[in-house]
């Protein structure tokens, strides 16, 4: 395949940026599309140009480091991460367009890679259980219903890619902070700090500059993970009923 | 601040009350329509007259007009509110964006249709509301007791074409905003479950159509009656 790749360049946070035209010949549909801009880089280096960055880590598909808004959409066209998309997505000939994820939360750090710390924030605001619990439990000692299990599970395979705001028209964090929430208070686990973590993580989430939730539904049509938006309805109960009955005045 | 007004000046907490004031205003649209089909009776406006007399002078009532304009202003500040700082959270746009394949066109437009609702809320109470209260209006006598003739008002606005061709297309409009509003709002309150939910969403979309095209039949019914 030959392809004509329209990615946004940014030397820095304080660089305007823009973007430049690339074109790549002779990929394999079998590439994944990491790999295809592994392609793009070695031919800027041999140029002794400035590769393009972008973020990955695992290519698996798990550890939600990589990102790209790709053709207008988050991960590309797939419901998937970008590491695990591949060329066959894509047409011989094509222009494909590269973005950063935009969010004011998210500012560019170079190129395509975006400070996605905002969420590491946002989970140091509450998104853990702080009690002892001693060594390594049993399994099965906390009898947990496995409706409940699967259910705060879903939750937790969230890997914290950023999808969910790159996608939504208001760049709300409210699907991530959801399934954080979700996870926790599910289980028995999590209930000593369950009041207080909702708010807190809550205040977090907005004193980043994310924006608010108008239930598009975007997020959750395009998470790589499928998170439902049924979390983003269980946040809001455990943030509405917190503020109520805790006693943080 | 006091826990209140944190909650309240939160994202959560907008939405809260975007979601109760819509929701009031739901209740305040069965209510306004019902009333108004008294319009269909060929009584020459004496039904939907003292209807209209008992709305502007019953104290339950008016209690209950009031919570309709606090919340009227509540939902059109906090939209403007919510719509900046979520316009805010994004200062650089998309190059590219194909937000059409991931969400429905009216959520992502929920400012837009507001604003044009609002616009033919200015033009619907100048019309008539206000007229009604402050305006000169011609006095009719049903059983010996004087009423203002609301109706003879109503019934020469909808003899223009353009008046109708407004109300008409406000109320599609109307039922846009509803189509999402209604079922996001009991999103916002937390209200999503297995059992209910596809229910909500079913009932939002029946209200959406049912209610703003009973509305336009109205003026549609006036001018072709003539
Ligand atoms: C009879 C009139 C109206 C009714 C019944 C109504 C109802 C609703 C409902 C139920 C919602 C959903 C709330 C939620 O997502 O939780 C909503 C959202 C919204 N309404 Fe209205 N509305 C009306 C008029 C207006 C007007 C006049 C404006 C403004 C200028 C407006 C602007 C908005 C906006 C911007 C949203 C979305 C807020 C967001 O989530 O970002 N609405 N409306
Ligand atoms: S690089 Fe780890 S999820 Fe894509």
């Amino acid at each position: 395949m030959n392809l004509t790749l329209n990615i946004w360049r940014q030397k820095n946070n304080a660089d305007k940026g823009g973007f430049r035209e690339y074109k790549v010949s002779d990929v394999s549909k079998d590439m994944s599309f990491l790999e295809m801009l592994d392609v793009l880089n070695e031919q800027l280096a041999g140029k002794g140009e400035d590769p393009v960055h972008f973020d990955h880590d695992c290519r698996e598909g798990i550890c939600g480091m990589c990102s790209l808004y790709i053709n207008g959409k988050p991960h590309g066209p797939l419901q998937t991460t970008t590491c695990q998309l591949h060329m066959r997505s894509f047409n011989d000939g094509e222009t494909i367009t590269i973005e950063p994820w935009r969010a004011k939360a998210f500012p560019v750090v170079k190129d395509l890679v975006v400070d996605r710390s905002a969420f590491d924030r946002i989970i140091q605001a509450g998104g853990y259980v702080s009690v002892n619990t001693g060594g390594v439990p049993d399994a099965n000692e906390i009898p947990i219903p496995k409706k409940i299990a699967d259910e705060a599970f879903d939750a937790a395979t969230c890997i914290g890619c950023g999808a969910c705001v790159a996608a939504c028209k208001n760049a709300s964090a409210m699907l991530f902070t959801s399934a954080k929430v979700s996870q926790l208070a599910l289980l028995p686990q999590g209930q000593v700090e369950r009041k207080e973590r909702a708010e807190k993580m809550i205040a977090q989430m907005d004193a980043e500059g994310f924006g608010a939730c108008t239930n598009t539904g975007a997020c959750e049509a395009e998470c790589p993970k499928g998170i439902s938006i049924t979390n983003i309805a269980r946040m809001n109960r455990e943030y509405f009923s917190a503020v109520v009955s805790s006693e943080n005045v | 601040m006091s826990w209140v007004s944190k909650t309240l000046s939160s994202t959560l907490g907008r939405k809260l009350l975007m979601a109760l004031t819509g929701l009031f205003l739901i209740i305040f649209l069965i209510g306004h329509v019902s009333g108004n089909t008294l319009l269909f009776k060929n009584d020459g406006g004496e039904a939907f007259n003292i209807y209209a007399k008992f709305m502007t002078t019953n104290p339950a009532v008016k209690i209950l007009s009031y919570l309709t304009y606090i919340s009227v202003l509540a939902h059109v500040v906090y939209s403007i509110i919510l719509t900046r700082h979520n316009k805010s959270a994004r200062p650089v746009a998309y190059a590219n964006s194909k937000a059409s394949t991931n969400s429905a066109w009216t959520s992502r437009n929920m400012g837009v249709l507001g604003t044009i609702i609002l616009i033919f809320l200015v033009i619907h109470l100048q019309g008539f509301w206000y007229k009604m209260h402050w305006g000169d209006i011609p006095m009719v006598t049903y059983a010996g007791e004087q009423y203002k003739d609301l109706y003879s008002i109503v019934f020469f606005a909808f003899q223009s074409e353009l008046l109708v061709g407004l109300y008409v297309l406000s109320m599609v409009f109307l039922g846009l905003h509803l189509s999402h509003g209604f079922e996001s709002a009991f999103q916002t309150l937390g209200l999503n479950h297995v059992k209910y939910s596809p229910a909500i969403k079913k009932l939002g979309l029946a209200f959406s159509i049912i209610v703003p095209a009973l509305f336009a039949s109205m003026p549609l019914y006036i001018y072709f009656m003539n």
